[in-house]
């Protein structure tokens, strides 16, 4: 028998169900057992290690250790010059290069003073949202995988598996994609591209109220994640949790609307925010929504911004790209955009020469993944799982 | 020890058993994708509303999936007309390649007219990050991805592209007729 431990009641949120059960584990006599959530645990996203302390079914503390995929971006990047860091932020989010690709074109572009033009803009534009919608794709569908259900992975992944086809047209990369270089893009537009995204356009409008039907606002799906791992606003504000999760959790925070970049303030989109409709704000149903909700609103981004280039004159794409990266101005810079985990930050210290001096790199799912000790205690063992699925890590990221 | 054993019941009452519905939703728009794509299938087979594709299964091995011309695959060398390598060992592909997995040895011609050639043209293809750097680098279009075959695995850890395996002169290991099939495909 282990003497009696003392409980810190968590910090975070917990319902009073959960105070009384805490009450009532402090009166019983036994032992805490820990548990090793991971690393090869198939709901874990990857290679994640979550140390778990539990009280029968209840988790008093759950620490996730990362660094099982440290591929050493920041040491690299010092290294190699910039347009050869390209490749590697493809690897830092897999599952939404376009996005890393073109937060580091923009961070550079700024320091070094391009511009580029604005059809070139819009492409970016573009093959970013259709990313966005990739990337939430795969997050819905392993999410419903891991709660148990297997037919909407299957679905998604069909979805998903269309984005992928126009990408590989696009720029011939499926998953890593190196298109948005510094000052421009890798390729430009096929003929007959744009045709291919309206249709994907009109074929996926559809999809997402079958999505609905099936998944998202089924009884068993909603009970499950109702009032489940609630993060409310304050404790995103301080663990810096962006993205999803952060407007799951009521804040209306969007980098494309309050710090537009790319020509994103020209666009009409809305920012969907959680609203509580099954239970609580911020619980694990609304950060699932606002991701099907952002679906809906790329979907619209991309309508505009094809029927944008349907009308604009052909240019180089590779214009702006300058000749040679040998001298490039000195400085340091900190750029932020809208990942869709949420805030890809990149700070950037140039010392003048043809490799940066030092790169950081502000990983969206690293600090979203912070908040798991924080909301970790309180939970049961099954809740655990669906937490981790809602807050939609990726690990390629979280270590980088 | 002690232990503490309680035993809870659970009856289900009303509010419980109204998720058979639900059930009985998810398993109709499955049913509903099955009987469409089947109907669709049948009506192809007939040869009426052959615009509406089905969902199709690639046949994978036999029956590889369409790749587009742009699709990063494995690297191949190209060559003039008379034979003879395009590649003038400029090394551009070995300086812009962010993962150093191309290796030149540059030597002199046996044609008087051309300067320079590569006498060893490896590329480490357990380093290649498959980033297409090298062949929108290349001054004299002497490298390119276009194999369209992806299927890169092997049991050893030496899958070392040499200059013959570029050039598709050679085949060796079980891989290598990708790179014939590849030029084949892409001169019918």
């Amino acid at each position: 028998m282990s003497e009696k431990r003392e409980l810190n009641l968590p910090l975070g949120p917990t319902p009073e169900k959960m105070q009384a059960a805490y009450a009532a584990a402090d009166q019983m006599p036994g032992e805490f057992m820990h548990v090793q959530m991971g690393p090869q645990h198939p709901a874990t996203h990857g290679v994640l290690r979550v140390e778990i302390e539990t009280d029968g079914e209840m988790i008093l503390k759950g620490t996730p250790h990362i660094g099982y995929l440290h591929r050493c971006f920041e040491k690299v990047a010092e290294n190699i010059t910039w347009p050869q860091i390209v490749p590697f932020t493809d690897r830092l989010d897999y599952c939404s290069s376009m996005n890393n690709n073109l937060g580091w074109s923009l961070a550079c572009e700024k320091l070094f003073g391009i511009e580029v033009s604005e059809r070139v803009q819009t492409i970016r534009v573009l093959a970013a949202e259709l990313n966005r919608i990739a990337n939430h794709c795969v997050a819905l569908g392993s999410y419903s995988l891991d709660i148990g259900a297997w037919t909407p992975f299957l679905l998604l992944f069909q979805e998903r598996e269309h984005i992928l086809d126009l990408f590989e047209e696009l720029c011939g990369g499926r998953l890593l994609l190196n298109y948005i270089w510094i000052g421009g893009l890798s390729h430009d537009i096929p003929d007959g591209w744009l045709k291919k995204v309206r249709d994907f356009t009109e074929y996926m409008k559809p999809k997402v109220p079958e999505l609905n039907q099936l998944l998202s606002y089924n009884k068993i799906f909603t009970e499950r994640l109702a009032n489940v791992a609630v993060i409310p606003a304050d404790v995103c504000l301080q663990y810096g949790v962006t993205g999803p999760n952060l407007r799951g959790a009521g804040v209306k925070w969007d980098l494309r609307k309050s710090e537009p970049y790319s020509g994103y303030e020209t666009y009409d989109f809305d920012i969907p925010v959680g609203t509580g409709e099954m239970g609580q704000v911020g619980d694990a149903f609304d950060r699932y929504m606002v991701r099907v909700h952002e679906i809906e609103q790329s979907l619209r981004i991309i309508e505009q911004a094809a029927g944008r280039l349907e009308k604009m004159p052909g240019d180089d794409v590779q214009a702006a790209i300058p000749r040679t990266f040998a001298k490039v101005p000195a400085g340091e810079i900190y750029f932020r955009t809208e990942q869709p985990k949420g805030e890809l930050g990149f700070y950037i210290v140039s010392n003048g020469k043809s490799k940066p001096q030092r790169v950081k790199c502000r990983a969206p799912s690293f600090s979203n993944l912070c908040v798991l000790s924080k909301v970790a205690p309180g939970l049961l063992i099954a809740d655990m799982v669906a937490l981790i699925g809602s807050i939609d890590i990726v690990l390629g990221d979280v270590d980088r | 020890m002690q232990k503490k054993v309680t035993n809870i019941t659970f009856n289900p009452g009303f509010k419980e058993n109204i998720y058979y519905p639900e059930v009985f939703r998810g398993l109709w728009i499955t049913n509903r994708h099955f009987f469409v794509n089947m109907w669709r299938h049948t009506l192809n087979l007939f040869g009426i509303r052959t615009k509406v594709r089905p969902a199709v299964t690639y046949q994978y091995p036999e029956d590889p999936r369409p790749a587009h011309y742009r699709l990063r695959g494995r690297h191949r060398l190209t060559e003039k007309q008379n034979g003879a390598m395009r590649c003038t060992a400029c090394m551009l592909c070995e300086t812009i390649c962010p993962c150093d997995c191309i290796h030149i040895v540059p030597g002199e011609s046996p044609d008087p007219h051309i300067e320079k050639f590569p006498e060893e043209f490896t590329i480490d293809l357990l380093r290649c990050c498959y980033c297409g750097f090298c062949v929108e680098a290349c001054p004299v279009d002497a490298i390119r991805m276009d194999v369209t075959r992806t299927e890169m695995a092997g049991y050893t850890r030496d899958i070392i592209l040499t200059k013959e395996l570029l050039l598709g002169k050679v085949k060796a290991h079980p891989w290598e007729n990708w790179i014939a099939e590849g030029v084949e495909e892409k001169a019918g």
